[in-house]
């Protein structure tokens, strides 16, 4: 535990040592700002919940996230760092956690700072709280998924652009599963066999997280995002075992 | 403490090292000698745990590097080759990273910290970050970073290359120093670093060892090791070969250089060791003006370029 406490608060340090944390944390806000007032409709809408937020996050994440993480396992191997890594008396688990654990809290911390969205909105209704936590949580959670496929896809290659276009490439997929207009073609297409079309929906982000959006925390997406995560996270493990043989 | 056994590996078709074995004791520099592509880095990652072996085993002080890495790894110190810092970090972040790592906390942490930047000369760059230093300050700053620990077992990997002739002679002080209490291997390819700072060397070529010994019993075995280089004057360059050549146990005579009625040559023994020989050239002398007499110790240089000569076909 002590050493990737070690590792993360390195990672951190790393992020906020150049603009890059700044950059992102401005951009993010302002472009969640932007989606949910100008695109979103927020006052339109004429309803004190946070739909019109939450609904974007999904697409703001697509490129932001891998724009955060690509550089977690591509930068160390440009730098021959992961040389010193990985002959510290630490496992690659403890390493790979850290990494991630670091990145995904300065994820966190950017969709905290969201906080004035929540006080706008209790200011001019009555929302529900409950179900914006558990949107929040989704939102985490939906995070940390993407970040988790950006990790792997930065311990595949050292070149960091590669890295973001394939995360982006797969976290779409992620999205495009579940989204209508792709289902309802699939539905269209195969007719008789609504089982493909749930069977490939149900990998997507979007089912998983719209009952976040609701409020509802489900075991079940809460087993999604885990083992994406998981599945990931082990999968970049095995990555940079391969690298090094 | 560190044993190191049979160690293969290979990179697809292209065998990197092959069935590499040697061992190294407390209180023992071992220099790794070896052309470029030999095979040297390859071992060392091995022997550090960053690469796993084809074939073969690691062993440092009582664990198996590839059973028990994280206790193995505790033991090390170790310098990459390019000697990688995180450029995103100041000197005294990294240092107290690496500390930290190592398990080092509170004031153990700020002592190790302390310790390795007066090692290594890093006083004036300490609060610098990493991107902003220049090379031999890079260097010193992963060197600073390997030894931080106080390991018992040092991995250096070509610890001079890219230092002013300053900071080598420093850095050559430090290991010999260092290698009183610890084992260390480092690699290099300048020869007299084998011979400032090792207690024995091992010359690797084409990934298999050529040549395992002290840097003197390397010496002896350089091609041109106990001959006699003699300078006369006075004497026609004919009369001496041929009256050297005549000598019991020469094996040739080599005429180095002939200007201004001075002749030099380089008299050949058939073996390195043999006192009549020497006595016999000195007999052979008597009566010429002779303006220098010496045997030949012979060069690490001259041995190593004999026995690695297959280099320059490769690629």
């Amino acid at each position: 535990m002590g050493n990737i406490t070690t590792i993360a608060k390195r990672e951190l340090s790393a992020y906020f040592a150049s603009p890059v944390a700044y950059v992102f944390i401005v951009i993010f806000l302002l472009l969640t700002g932007f989606f949910t007032f100008m695109v979103g409709g927020f006052f339109e809408r004429n309803v004190a919940d946070l739909t019109a937020f939450f609904l974007w996050h999904p697409w703001l994440y697509l490129f932001l996230v891998p724009a955060v993480g690509m550089r977690v396992w591509s930068e160390e191997r440009r730098q021959g760092t992961i040389e010193l890594l990985m002959t510290m008396p630490i496992t690659p688990w403890q390493a790979i956690m850290g990494k991630f654990l670091a990145s995904w809290a300065f994820l966190g911390l950017a969709l905290a700072l969201t906080f004035p969205v929540v006080i706008t909105v209790k200011y001019l209704g009555n929302p529900d709280l409950g179900v914006v936590a558990g949107a929040y949580i989704g939102s985490f959670l939906l995070a940390g998924a993407y970040l988790a496929i950006t990790c792997l896809t930065s311990a595949l290659t050292r070149n960091q652009v590669i890295a973001f276009i394939i995360s982006v490439v797969v976290c779409l997929f992620l999205i495009l599963a579940g989204w209508p207009p792709v289902t309802n073609i699939l539905t269209k297409a195969l007719p008789d066999n609504r089982w493909i079309v749930e069977l490939v929906s149900a990998f997507s982000v979007m089912t998983h997280f719209e009952d976040f959006q609701r409020g509802v925390v489900d075991s079940r997406h809460l087993l999604f995002f885990l083992s994406v995560i998981g599945f990931s996270l082990f999968s970049t493990s095995v990555a940079l075992r391969g690298l090094r043989s | 403490m560190i044993k190191v056994e049979n160690l293969t590996k290979t990179f697809g078709p292209k065998v990197a090292v092959n069935d590499v074995s040697f061992t190294v004791q407390r209180g023992e520099v071992l220099g790794f000698l070896g052309p470029n592509g030999a095979g040297k880095s390859t071992t060392m990652r091995m022997v550090t745990g960053f690469l796993p072996p084809t074939a073969g085993r690691v062993t440092i002080g009582t664990h198996d590097m590839l059973e028990d890495p994280v206790p193995a790894k505790r033991l090390i110190g170790y310098l990459p080759e390019s000697a990688p810092c995180y450029s995103d970090m100041t000197v005294h972040g990294f240092l107290s990273f690496a500390a930290e790592i190592r398990g080092l906390r509170g004031d153990a942490k700020k002592t190790a910290v302390h310790r390795a930047v007066e090692m290594c000369f890093l006083e004036n760059v300490l609060h610098q970050s990493v991107d902003t230093l220049s090379k031999g300050y890079r260097h010193r700053t992963c060197f600073a970073q390997s030894i931080i620990h106080d390991p018992e077992i040092l991995v250096m990997d070509e610890p001079t290359d890219g230092l002013d002739p300053n900071q080598k002679h420093e850095i050559r002080q430090l290991i010999k120093r260092m290698g009183e209490k610890k084992a260390i291997i480092f690699s290099t390819h300048i020869l007299e670093e084998v011979e400032a700072s090792c207690t024995r060397a091992i010359i690797i070529d084409l990934g298999k060892v050529v040549a395992n010994g002290t840097p003197q019993e390397l010496k002896r075995k350089a091609p041109n090791a106990g001959a006699i280089l003699l300078r006369v004057n006075g004497v026609a360059a004919e009369v001496v070969t041929g009256k050297l050549r005549a000598v019991d146990g020469t094996e040739r005579v080599q005429l180095v250089k002939e200007e201004n009625g001075t002749v030099t040559v380089r008299v050949l023994p058939k073996s390195s060791t043999n006192g009549e020989f020497r006595k016999g050239v000195s007999a052979a002398v008597q009566g010429w003006r002779v303006e220098e007499l010496h045997v030949e110790e012979g060069k690490l240089d001259e041995y190593f370029r004999s026995i690695t000569a297959s280099d320059t076909a490769k690629e």
